[in-house]
């Protein structure tokens, strides 16, 4: 108890970026499932919501510069599919790696352009950033707001998913690419809903984790990019609620290990989690074996 | 045929010695401040780092992108065993000097930095090897990262000096040394993919199940792939060290890796001559020809709009993402330059089963 005591601004901090984690897990998890690509361009992709958000929040007020930081976000994602990703689809999966590795350069360079290499003070969001106090801890709103919209959020998508006719779509998608399109599903129509519904994800979580963070710079996305894959394929790459579990565990183990005084290894922990992960049991806790053919 | 490969010898050692002649000539007769030597001195290690990389990714198809990793090791390793035993008090500061209190000379040093990186890769390479695909390269790119970590540990400060800087080891002045250096240990790379082992790696890129249905140790050659990579990665991490003048975990981010990995990319995956010739341009834009663009600029009293610091990297950036996606065999695809294709178009006609060798083997 007394543990549980000392650690709880810790564990809260945890569950708070496990639940902005899980946001962006899911963009690479869906992406992966339907393309098998690291989108390492999604963590950039994120730190621009938190840069549009900012120049968006200087010049006009709140109830529309959130929305349209959504609404620019979500077009970013459709446009680099369209323009990055789609002429390669018939390329080795090895050059469209590459190409969303240039994606990724492209967008930072594009950031330190814009921001003249200053780091930008993300506004107050109200309410969200108020702090609050649970069992004698001290913290934002927005600590205890992750997870429950990241939940709501996560059902919803699920349901989407399992319910709707584009949902049943993606499914068929990831499941097998060619057979899908012979049976007259719309490929480009899929893959193009995937990268919207990642990038709108990716503009909530970045609502959430700029408010605790204060300041965006080019780099910031890369990190919260990297362990939320990490996290993809922790849960099992494809698996929404693996990609959902992952990114709680890691957001709190990372946070603990940082209670205990060794902020240097938070940021190496999740990659020894990520390569014992791949190591024992590659699949993830909720992957599907994928069989080789000869 | 003993022939050909005397006149191909002579005539390639006849063009190595006239290019380091004219470098010599050239840091003679012009200001050591131009930015050219800044351009040859980080396009040779540069070079060095995307051929070793082009090893791994190009001739034995592994996707690996802990390149930054590896360097980082050869740095360190060359910046803490040259320190001089006088200047180790001034940098290890808050470390009472350090532990290593001796130093070896920069020969020895290039050699171990190549063999520390070595055994880390051989290490790493132990667990990491056995995957996949795009699953090794995020693994890579893991250890890679869990490494700049372990660098900037405390607990490791008298060794490594924590997160603080390490400086005051020697470095060089002649921009012959990074090019001697880099071009014996791509002509060492080359001679290897030349050798019966080079083969093997090709041999598992094209077809792994194949290449094992043939009596190759997978495993094995994979290892000794990685192994030799990031040794070489090591040395080019040392030329670095040397080249910044001081040495500092931070600086060997992801990012670095994607910047070779966009070289070798340019290049041609699985074309040596194409990393070296792709280094020296993407180091000559980054740094030199594209540098107007930073500028803010008037023709009259019109400002060009858009040119201020940064838009160099943004018009660069562009230029590599429509290399990627149009041209994507790079400049060289998977050919090399060779004396024999600039100037032997007859003599390549004498050989027709040469040429059919070369069509089939792809």
């Amino acid at each position: 108890m007394d543990f549980l005591h000392a650690n709880l601004p810790y564990i809260l901090a945890g569950i708070s970026v496990g639940g902005q984690y899980a946001l962006i897990a899911i963009g690479y998890t869906m992406v992966y499932g339907i393309l098998r690509l690291i989108n390492f361009a999604h963590g950039d992709v994120f730190m621009i919501a938190g840069l549009v958000m900012i120049y968006a929040s200087a010049t006009m007020p709140l109830y529309i510069a959130l929305p349209l930081t959504v609404i620019v976000t979500v077009l970013l994602g459709f446009v680099i599919e369209r323009v990055a990703y789609k002429p390669l689809r018939s390329a080795p999966r090895m050059s469209v790696m590459i190409s969303a590795i240039g994606v990724s350069y492209l967008l930072q360079n594009l950031a330190l352009y814009v921001t003249g290499g200053l780091s930008k003070m993300y506004p107050t969001i109200p309410w969200i950033s108020d702090s609050i106090t649970i069992f004698g801890a001290t913290t934002k709103v927005v600590t205890v707001i992750t997870p429950i919209l990241t939940l709501v959020l996560v059902i919803a998508l699920v349901l989407f998913i399992q319910k709707t006719k584009i949902g049943m779509a993606m499914r068929a998608v990831s499941k097998d690419f060619e057979t899908s399109q012979l049976m007259g599903i719309k490929i480009n129509s899929v893959i193009s809903a995937t990268f919207i519904i990642g990038s709108l994800l990716a503009a909530v979580a970045s609502f959430l984790y700029f408010s605790n963070y204060a300041a965006v710079v080019p780099t910031s996305g890369a990190m919260p990019g990297l362990k939320a894959f990490v996290a993809a394929v922790f849960g099992g790459i494809g698996s929404i609620p693996g990609a959902v579990i992952g990114a709680f565990i890691i957001g709190i183990c990372e946070n603990i290990i940082k209670g205990l005084g060794w902020t240097t290894f938070s940021d190496a922990f999740t990659f020894a989690l990520l390569i014992i992960i791949l190591i024992v049991k590659p699949t993830g806790l909720f992957g599907e074996r994928a069989s080789e053919k000869v | 045929m003993d022939q050909k490969k005397k006149t191909d010898l002579i005539v390639s050692a006849s063009l190595i010695a006239f290019i380091l002649i004219v470098l010599f000539v050239l840091e003679k007769i012009m200001p050591s401040g131009n930015m050219l030597f800044v351009v040859l001195k980080k396009g040779a290690i540069y070079a060095l780092v995307a051929v070793s990389m082009n090893l791994l990714n190009g001739f034995t198809g592994l996707f690996s992108l802990g390149q930054a990793g590896f360097m980082l090791i050869g740095a360190y390793t060359y910046a803490i065993f040259t320190i001089p035993t006088e200047a180790r008090m001034a940098v290890y500061q808050y470390f009472d000097g350090g532990i290593v209190q001796f130093t070896v000379p920069v020969f020895v040093a290039f050699l171990l930095a190549a063999a520390v990186a070595g055994l880390f890769a051989f290490l790493i390479g132990l667990p990491v090897l056995r995957l996949k695909s795009d699953y090794l390269a995020i693994a890579t790119l893991g250890f890679a990262e869990i490494i700049r970590a372990f660098f900037q540990w405390d607990a490791l400060g008298p060794v490594t000096n924590g997160s603080n800087l390490l400086r005051k080891f020697p470095t060089f002045d002649s921009v012959l040394f990074p090019f001697i250096v880099s071009g014996v240990c791509i002509a060492i790379i080359v001679l290897l993919i030349n050798s019966s082992y080079g083969r093997a790696f090709k041999a598992i890129r094209d077809d792994e199940i194949a290449a094992e249905a043939m009596g190759i140790n997978l495993f094995k050659h994979k290892e000794m792939a990685f192994v030799i990579s990031s040794a070489f990665a090591g040395i080019s991490g040392a030329l670095l060290a040397m080249y910044q003048t001081t040495v500092q975990a931070a600086a060997f981010k992801s990012a670095m890796t994607y910047e070779i990995l966009l070289i070798v990319v340019i290049g041609g995956i699985g074309s040596i001559t194409g990393s070296c010739l792709a280094s020296f341009l993407f180091v000559a834009c980054s740094e030199w020809w594209l540098r107007f663009l930073d500028n803010e600029t008037f023709i009259g009293a019109w400002q060009v709009p858009l040119l201020r610091s940064g838009f160099r990297k943004v018009v660069f950036s562009v230029i590599i993402m429509i290399m990627v996606l149009f041209y994507n065999r790079g400049i060289m695809g998977t050919r090399e330059f060779s004396i024999d294709s600039v100037t032997g178009l007859l003599k390549r006609r004498r050989l027709p089963g040469d040429k059919k060798m070369k069509k089939g083997g792809k």
